[in-house]
């Protein structure tokens, strides 16, 4: 931007207050944006305002809303909802029950119901096997998930248990499948610059689909994308 | 409090920097203009690393994209949403409002779909059609030469198909469509549904120098760091910066009210600056209001004088009235034909659909006066927070038991990525007298600025509606042999009818006329009540047909914006 740009292009926070904030720099190069929130790292942002970056760091400083034998619970519960693959790792090498655990500083409605699911769950081992969950032989374990794991199937004494297993799958999938290691199992190939040009070939045909010549057509050559547009006078591009 | 009260006068005040107020800045700094542009929000630059969200994994937060922060995700490129802390409004007692508000620079077009309709011929004229609602004192024609100027400013893909009420433009070429979208092309055609390429303000092509090109990553709600969609700053905003005239940018600054004179005209506004919370005066010689179609009505409501005793433009008592928001209805299926589908190519595309279906009915024949369009979802997307969501209801689309854990579990995620499909009713509906806003007369916000009350209900016209929209989606799902994911919402759900506001196309709070005491601008956007006021948001609008207001935003913008230079220089104003 030139100087003349400068002078005429101001940022303002509300004149007169002495926090005047010019959106360029003295020497005349382009807007600096950056002026407005001074010495963070770029590369370990995402993109939080100030206020917000504010609420995460307290969020971070809170203290865990589960006890260490919770969370331990929590972790098995993860693996047994996606243990280790052929081809991927288990929910906890994903570092699943950390993000549970900020979920439910994030999201506090979600501490009564996984504080009180633990507990039921713990009775639930007594009753069974005078144990706590956490003691139990994996086989005990299964025992009891197998009989909160599917809801159609579930004796009415079981409910509170399905809604806390459907709310740990919940949180464990999304917890999975957004970590690097879940979104590699997964297969998904975006967030990077790219030319879309159509569903490949040989996966149309799979499906049974085609493209027809009177749509593709319409659309855009991707030779010509950094040709600027032009147009007649009725529309019709030209470039 | 002493206001604080500015030497200068400028030509222009223009409040609010979305693309109503991105674009008047833009015309009016063109013409060589002295212009201060005040927004309640932050500077904002979609390029700036700090604040940017585009590129960003779900794994860079610790919450993964959730939407505990921002009403649609953390990544959502708009600092505001439903509920703002410190601003609040309220609704009359058995009514419903949701208002989205977005306080940045570029305000809510850093985020919005995108989708570029104009309105058609018939759409400015519905009252001639129907007998319903009111027609606008302009037609097509009067705005058909600045949808032209708008799509070749800021571009938008399209195809030309010569459909009477939806009328072509200046198109870039538009994307493929994706797998799942050929799927919906085949099924639509079945009931004999038309489906055309969506008409998005994204750059699939050059354009000029100043701006990229879509680098397909899905993202413009992230508002886009290459300047590839139309966000008002990046597109409107530094281009302004940039041109003939002076443009003084005032961020973090919420306008109260306009000042007037004892002639009734007036001469500039009041603001509040957040910094350092105290009140100061702009003058200038023209106000142009762009805060929203909701937020230019509350603040002539709060702009009353000896000479403006009902507020600012209200002598006809129609500021706030005839508020209406599109219908909209949605539901979400699973198609068989895409499970076990190959994943291993990129699909991400635009930030949005790549088909959409123009309304077809005949509404000569329905029991519901105005159509509706449908907007398509689905594809291999990134994943967050959300994702695998609900499998408990999921698992009995693959034939075994519902929920479980363990590999299977894993292997039931896999299968099912990529195969679902979901459709957008968006609709008109009827824009009515009682349904409006007003001055809640007792709440204030944190800057002591009464706050807005709300009253809005559906008629039969929006519930049958939505009604429609339920049956096409489910004969859509039957012609393409999916199965819902929820049963279609009958008559004791509203048939799925999203609540008045929640999508974020309120307009028609200021409609204009020829008859002063029925509207509150001319058919330039003009104030009867005082002509060096214009309103160059969605609160001018008379009707919204079931087209997203932001096109015609921008086009009658621009047409304002040059009745105010041409009054300006023939000293009318």
């Amino acid at each position: 931007m030139k100087r003349r740009d400068t002078i005429k292009t101001l940022l303002i926070g509300g004149l007169g207050t002495g926090a005047m904030l010019t959106g360029c720099k003295q020497d005349g190069s382009d807007i600096d944006t950056n002026s407005v929130v001074p010495n963070i790292d770029a590369n370990n942002l995402y993109g939080r305002t100030p206020e917000e970056a504010k609420v995460d760091a307290a969020l971070h400083a809170q203290p865990s809303d589960f006890t260490k034998e919770e969370l331990g619970v929590i972790a098995i519960l993860c693996d047994i909802i996606l243990p280790k693959s052929e081809t991927a790792g288990s929910a906890t090498d994903a570092g699943v029950p950390a993000f549970i655990d900020f979920m439910v500083k994030d999201i506090p409605d979600n501490k009564l119901p996984l504080k009180g699911g633990l507990m039921w769950l713990n009775t639930e081992s007594n009753k069974r096997f005078s144990k706590i969950f956490s003691e139990l032989t994996e086989a005990q374990r299964i025992e009891i998930i197998d009989d909160i794991a599917y809801p159609d199937d579930a004796t009415a004494a079981m409910k509170p248990g399905v809604v806390f297993f459907n709310r740990m799958r919940d949180l464990t999938l999304s917890g999975y499948y957004t970590s690097k290691m879940g979104i590699e199992d997964l297969g998904y190939q975006g967030n990077r610059p790219n030319t879309w040009d159509g569903v490949p070939e040989d996966v149309l045909k799979q499906h049974g689909l085609v493209y027809e010549p009177e749509w593709i057509a319409k659309c855009v050559d991707n030779d010509k994308r950094n040709e600027i547009a032009v147009w007649d006078d009725d529309g019709n591009l030209l470039t | 409090m002493q206001i604080i009260e500015q030497p200068k006068v400028y030509d222009a005040i223009i409040v609010g920097s979305g693309a109503g107020g991105g674009m008047s800045a833009k015309v009016l700094a063109d013409a060589g203009l002295n212009i201060a542009v005040v927004e309640a929000g932050p500077y904002f630059d979609p390029k700036d690393p700090v604040t940017q969200t585009q590129w960003k994994w779900p794994y860079d937060s610790p919450r993964r994209g959730s939407s505990s922060k921002r009403d649609f995700g953390e990544y959502d490129m708009a600092y505001g949403g439903w509920d703002i802390e410190g601003e609040p409004y309220t609704t009359t007692e058995g009514t419903e409002f949701k208002w989205f508000r977005s306080r940045m620079l570029g305000g809510r077009t850093n985020h919005w779909g995108r989708i570029s309709l104009r309105f058609g011929p018939k759409d400015f004229k519905a009252k001639s059609i129907d007998g319903r609602g009111d027609d606008w004192p302009i037609g097509y024609e009067d705005v058909k030469p600045y949808y032209d100027k708008v799509d070749k400013l800021i571009g938008v893909f399209g195809s030309k198909e010569r459909l009477p009420n939806d009328p072509d433009g200046f198109f870039l070429p538009p994307p493929k469509p994706r797998l799942h979208e050929l799927v919906y092309i085949k099924a639509a055609r079945k009931l004999g549904i038309p489906v055309i390429p969506s008409r998005l303000s994204i750059l699939t092509k050059r354009i000029n120098k100043d701006r990229g090109v879509c680098i397909y990553c899905q993202q413009c709600a992230r508002s886009c760091s290459v300047y590839a969609d139309f966000s008002s700053g990046s597109c409107l905003i530094f281009p302004a910066q940039k041109s003939r005239g002076q443009v003084d940018l005032f961020v973090n600054s919420m306008v109260r009210s306009v000042s007037t004179d004892k002639s009734g005209k007036a001469t500039g506004v009041y603001y509040f600056n957040k910094e350092d919370r105290k009140e100061y005066q702009l003058r200038a010689k023209v106000v142009v209001l762009a805060a929203s179609a909701c937020g230019s009505a509350r603040i002539l409501l709060n702009s009353k004088s000896a000479q403006h005793p009902q507020g600012l433009g209200n002598s006809s008592g129609v500021v706030g009235k005839y508020l209406h928001d599109s219908t909209g209805s949605s539901n979400m299926a699973i198609i068989p034909e895409l499970l076990d589908r190959r994943k291993d190519y990129n699909e991400d595309g635009v930030g949005g659909m790549h088909v959409y279906s123009p309304w077809w009915g005949d509404n000569k024949k329905l029991n519901f006066a105005r159509g509706y369009h449908i907007e398509i979802w689905g594809g291999l997307g990134m994943p967050s927070y959300g994702f695998g969501f609900g499998m408990e209801r999921m698992a009995k689309h693959l034939g075994h038991k519902a929920g479980g854990y363990g590999n299977v579990l894993r292997d039931d995620v896999k299968r099912m990525y990529g195969a679902s499909i979901g459709f957008g009713g968006r609709g008109e509906c009827i824009a009515r007298e009682d349904n409006y806003c007003e001055l809640d007369p007792e709440k204030v916000d944190e800057f002591g600025i009464p706050v807005l009350r709300f009253n809005y209900t559906f008629s039969d016209q929006e519930l049958m509606q939505a009604k429609h929209m339920q049956q096409t989606f489910s004969e859509l799902f039957d012609a393409m042999g999916a199965k819902a994911l929820w049963p279609a919402p009958g008559k004791e759900g509203n048939y799925g009818l999203n609540k008045p506001g929640e999508i974020i196309h309120e307009v028609g709070t200021t409609r204009m006329g020829n008859d002063p005491n029925k509207s509150v601008t001319n058919k330039f956007q003009q104030l009867h009540d005082a002509k060096n006021v214009f309103i160059v948001d969605a609160g001018p609008f008379v009707s919204q047909a079931d087209k997203n207001c932001t096109w015609t935003i921008l086009a009658l913008s621009w047409r304002a914006s040059d009745y105010i230079v041409d009054q300006l220089k023939k000293q009318n104003i």
